[in-house]
C-alpha cells in the first residue's frame, strides 16, 4: 500500500468522531484612521498621514534622489513625482528586473490591498499598483500607499476583504513595520533581510 | 543532550542534573522567559474576547483534527488544482528522501531553509549531508545554532543559550569576517550579508508550514526577519513540509490563528511578515511548488483520545516561557527539538510510550498547570502529563524525578517567580504541588493574593 492510503487509512483507525463547528460571524467594527496610523507608527514605521491633494508631493519628498523600482499600475502622475525610476513589467517575454537589478535598486514604490487598525498590517496582494513579491522585499526602503477606504478595522475583516485574491491564487504577504530580530539575547534589532525602513503614506480623501 | 531530532539520548532527570549547572543558561533564560511572559500578557490583554478567541481556536483545530482525512485529501485536491505538487510521507525517512530526490533533480548541492522545527524533527539537515546537500538555515538563530553545531534550546528564540560575545567570537570563527563590536545590530547586519547573495542565487528553498487552508491550498508562513520572504519568493522551487495536523478547513480559520500565534509566542499584535501562498502563480515567486505531508507518529497520537489534544498545538512557545521546570532546566534537558511542557507530552506520543528516555519526559512538569492557562488552543497538558505517566509501567522512581525538580525550584528567586506565575493563572501553585505526594488528588487550597516573601519585600 502506498503512503498515502497507509496515512488515510491510520486516520480512519483512528476513529475521532465526526464534527462541525459553527464559526462565530465576523463582527463588523469601523476602522479608525488614527488609530491605524498610531499602530503603524507603533511598529516602527515611518507614518504620513496626507490629505489626497498632497500625496505627490509627498511621493516626491520621501523618494527623492533615490533609484525607485514600480511596478505597473503605478499612475503616471506618481511616476513623475520620482527623480529616478525603473519599471518592473513582467510579461510573457520578460520575467522582469533581475534580482541583481532589484538589489541595486534603492527603494520601491507600491500600493496595497488592505489595512488593518487592531495590528497595524498592511496586506499586499499582487494587484494593481503592487507588483510581484520579489520587489517590495529586495529593495532596502519600501514606500507603500494606502488610501482610507483600504483600511479595516479587524484581522477578521482583513481576511474576508482577501478572500477574492485568496481565491484568485494570488499570494499575500501581511507587513507589521520593518523586518526585525530579536535572536540575540532579546534585544530587538529591526531591519534583518527584508526593507530596514517602511514608510506607510496613508491618504484620507477629505478632512 | 538530544540523540538527534526528538529522540532523547538519556533520561530527562540525567540531563537536567547537567544542565542545571549551566548558570550562563539559566540567567539568559530567566531573563528572557520572564520578559516575554510580562510582553505577552500585555499583549493578550488588549484584546477583550480572549478567552472566546482560545475557545475558537481549539474548537477549529479539533474540527480539523475530527475530519483529518476529509481535510487532507481536500487540501492535495486545492494545492494540486494550483499547480503544486502533493507527497505523503509516513515518516521522517520517506520525508528527507523526498526532499533530497527533488532536490537532487535541479542538481543542488545547497538548499536555503526557513526555520522549520518539522524539518528538525527528521533530522533534515544531517540527512541532506549524507546525499550530498547542505542546507543552510536562514533564520538568525538557526543560524547561530547550526554555525555553532549546537542544538536550538527554544522554539522561539533558539539560541538563546548563547550571548552576545559568544555568537561575535562565532561569527568571527566561522564566517571570516571582523566585526567592530557585539552590538546585536552588528551581529545581524553581519548574518544580513552573508546570506544576501544565497537568497539571490539558491535555486531550492525548503520550510515548514504554520498553516495550510484544506479549501484553498494557501499555506501560511509567519516570521519577523524576511528571510522567510526570501526563501518563499525567490526561489525557483520551494519545497514545505508540514505535519498532517497543520490543516486548517476553511479560509476564514485563519484570521483565529492570526490573532492568537503572535500574540502567544513573540507577545506582539502582529509578527512583522507572514507570506501566504496557493500552489504557484506565474510571475511571482517559485515555479515549482512540492508539498510534503508529514505523519511520523501523528496519527498514532490521533488515536488516542486523552492524548489526541497535543495535535492542536501551534508551536508559539508560550507553555515553555511560563514553566517554572522549563526556566531553569532549559530545553536542551528536554533531548528533543520540542522541549517545555509541550515536549513532554509531544515527544512521547511521536516516539511511543514504550521509548525508554521519551516516557521520562512527562515526569518533566510540578503539574502546576501554568502552560495550560497560557495555550491558545486550550490544550490540557496537565491533564496529558498525568495520564502518560500513567501509561508507562517502568519503575521510574518518581522520587529521582522529584529531588531533581526540586533541586531546580529551590532557589528562591525562581521560586517567587514560579509561584507568582502560578497566581496570575489562578493555577495550583508549584511549589505547593512539590511538597505533596504526586498521585494524590489535586484539589488544593487557593493561593494566597500576596506570597509572604512578597508581602516582606513590599512592606515598607
Amino acid at each position: 500500500m502506498d503512503s498515502r492510503s497507509q496515512i488515510l487509512q491510520s486516520i480512519e483507525r483512528a476513529q475521532v468522531g465526526k464534527l462541525e463547528y459553527v464559526r462565530p460571524p465576523v463582527v463588523e467594527r469601523s476602522p479608525s484612521l488614527e488609530a491605524f496610523c498610531e499602530a503603524v507608527a507603533d511598529y516602527r514605521a515611518v507614518v504620513h498621514r496626507v490629505d489626497q491633494g498632497d500625496l505627490i508631493s509627498t511621493i516626491r519628498r520621501v523618494l527623492d534622489g533615490k533609484r525607485v523600482v514600480v511596478p505597473a499600475g503605478i499612475l503616471d502622475e506618481w511616476r513623475k513625482a520620482l527623480s529616478h525610476f525603473i519599471e518592473d513589467v513582467p510579461s510573457a517575454d520578460s520575467v522582469g528586473l533581475s534580482y541583481e537589478e532589484l538589489d541595486r535598486a534603492e527603494a520601491t514604490l507600491t500600493t496595497c490591498a488592505v489595512g488593518i487598525v487592531e495590528t497595524g498590517t498592511i496586506v499586499l496582494d499582487g494587484g494593481a499598483g503592487q507588483g510581484r513579491r520579489a520587489i517590495s522585499l529586495i529593495p532596502d526602503h519600501h514606500v507603500c500607499v494606502i488610501f482610507e477606504e483600504q483600511i479595516v478595522a479587524s484581522v477578521e475583516q482583513a481576511v474576508q476583504v482577501l478572500e477574492s485574491s485568496i481565491k484568485a491564487g494570488r499570494p499575500l504577504t501581511w507587513i507589521s513595520g520593518p523586518s526585525a530580530t530579536s535572536d540575540i539575547e532579546l534585544v530587538r534589532v529591526e531591519g534583518v533581510h527584508g526593507p530596514r525602513t517602511l514608510e506607510v503614506i496613508v491618504v484620507s480623501r477629505s478632512r | 543532550m538530544s540523540g538527534g531530532g526528538i529522540r532523547p539520548l538519556h533520561s530527562f532527570t540525567d540531563e537536567a542534573r547537567k544542565t542545571l549547572k549551566n548558570r550562563q543558561l539559566r540567567a539568559n533564560l530567566g531573563f528572557a522567559t520572564n520578559t516575554i511572559c510580562d510582553k505577552r500578557q500585555r499583549a493578550v490583554d488588549e484584546l477583550e474576547d480572549w478567552e472566546s478567541l482560545r475557545g475558537d481556536a481549539a474548537a477549529i483545530k479539533d474540527e480539523a483534527l475530527a475530519n483529518l482525512a476529509e481535510n487532507l485529501v481536500k487540501l492535495e485536491a486545492s494545492v494540486e488544482a494550483a499547480g503544486g505538487k502533493v507527497y505523503w510521507a509516513r515518516d521522517a525517512k520517506e520525508a528527507v528522501e523526498l526532499v533530497a530526490k527533488i532536490s537532487l533533480a535541479h542538481g543542488a548541492s545547497e538548499v536555503i531553509k526557513v526555520k522549520s522545527i518539522t524539518s528538525d524533527e527528521i533530522e533534515l539537515n544531517s540527512s541532506l549531508a549524507g546525499h550530498g546537500i547542505s542546507a543552510i538555515e536562514t533564520d538568525l538563530a538557526e543560524l547561530i545554532c547550526q554555525l555553532a553545531e549546537d542544538a536550538p534550546s527554544h522554539i522561539l528564540v533558539p539560541a538563546i543559550h548563547k550571548n552576545r560575545t559568544e555568537i561575535r567570537e562565532l561569527f568571527e570563527r566561522t564566517l571570516g569576517v571582523t566585526l567592530e563590536s557585539n552590538e546585536p545590530r552588528v551581529l545581524a547586519e553581519a548574518a544580513r550579508l552573508y546570506l544576501r547573495h544565497k537568497f539571490l542565487t539558491t535555486s531550492v528553498a525548503v520550510s515548514g508550514a504554520n498553516f495550510a487552508v484544506a479549501e484553498t491550498g494557501t499555506v501560511a508562513i509567519v516570521e519577523s526577519e524576511g528571510n522567510g520572504r526570501m526563501c518563499l519568493t525567490l526561489p525557483k522551487v520551494l519545497i514545505t513540509i508540514m505535519g498532517i495536523e497543520k490543516v486548517l478547513p476553511q479560509w476564514q480559520d485563519v484570521a483565529t490563528f492570526l490573532k492568537v500565534l503572535p500574540r502567544s509566542s513573540t507577545a506582539e499584535r502582529m509578527n512583522p511578515y507572514t507570506s501566504m501562498w496557493t500552489g504557484i502563480h506565474r510571475g511571482d515567486g517559485p515555479e515549482e511548488f512540492h508539498l510534503i505531508l508529514l505523519d511520523n507518529g501523528r496519527t498514532h497520537v490521533l488515536a488516542d483520545q486523552t492524548g489526541r489534544q497535543t495535535l492542536r498545538c501551534i508551536r508559539c512557545s508560550a507553555c515553555l516561557n511560563v514553566c517554572p521546570v522549563y526556566q531553569r532546566v532549559g530545553g536542551h534537558a528536554y533531548g528533543s527539538v520540542y522541549p517545555g511542557p509541550i515536549g513532554a507530552i509531544l515527544t512521547p506520543q511521536l516516539l511511543g510510550m514504550e521509548h525508554e528516555q521519551a516516557n521520562t519526559l512527562p515526569f518533566a512538569s510540578t503539574l502546576c498547570g501554568a502552560c495550560y492557562e497560557v495555550c491558545p488552543v486550550k490544550i490540557n497538558i496537565p491533564e496529558v502529563l498525568a495520564y502518560l505517566r500513567g501509561k508507562t509501567d517502568k519503575e521510574l522512581s518518581e522520587s529521582v524525578v522529584m529531588k531533581t525538580i526540586a533541586h531546580a525550584m529551590l532557589m528562591p528567586r525562581l521560586f517567587s517567580i514560579g509561584l507568582r506565575a502560578s497566581r496570575l493563572g489562578k493555577s495550583v501553585a508549584s511549589g505547593l504541588g512539590l511538597l505533596r505526594g504526586w498521585t494524590d488528588s489535586r484539589e488544593l487550597p487557593d493561593i494566597p493574593e500576596q506570597s509572604f516573601r512578597d508581602w516582606w519585600r513590599n512592606r515598607g
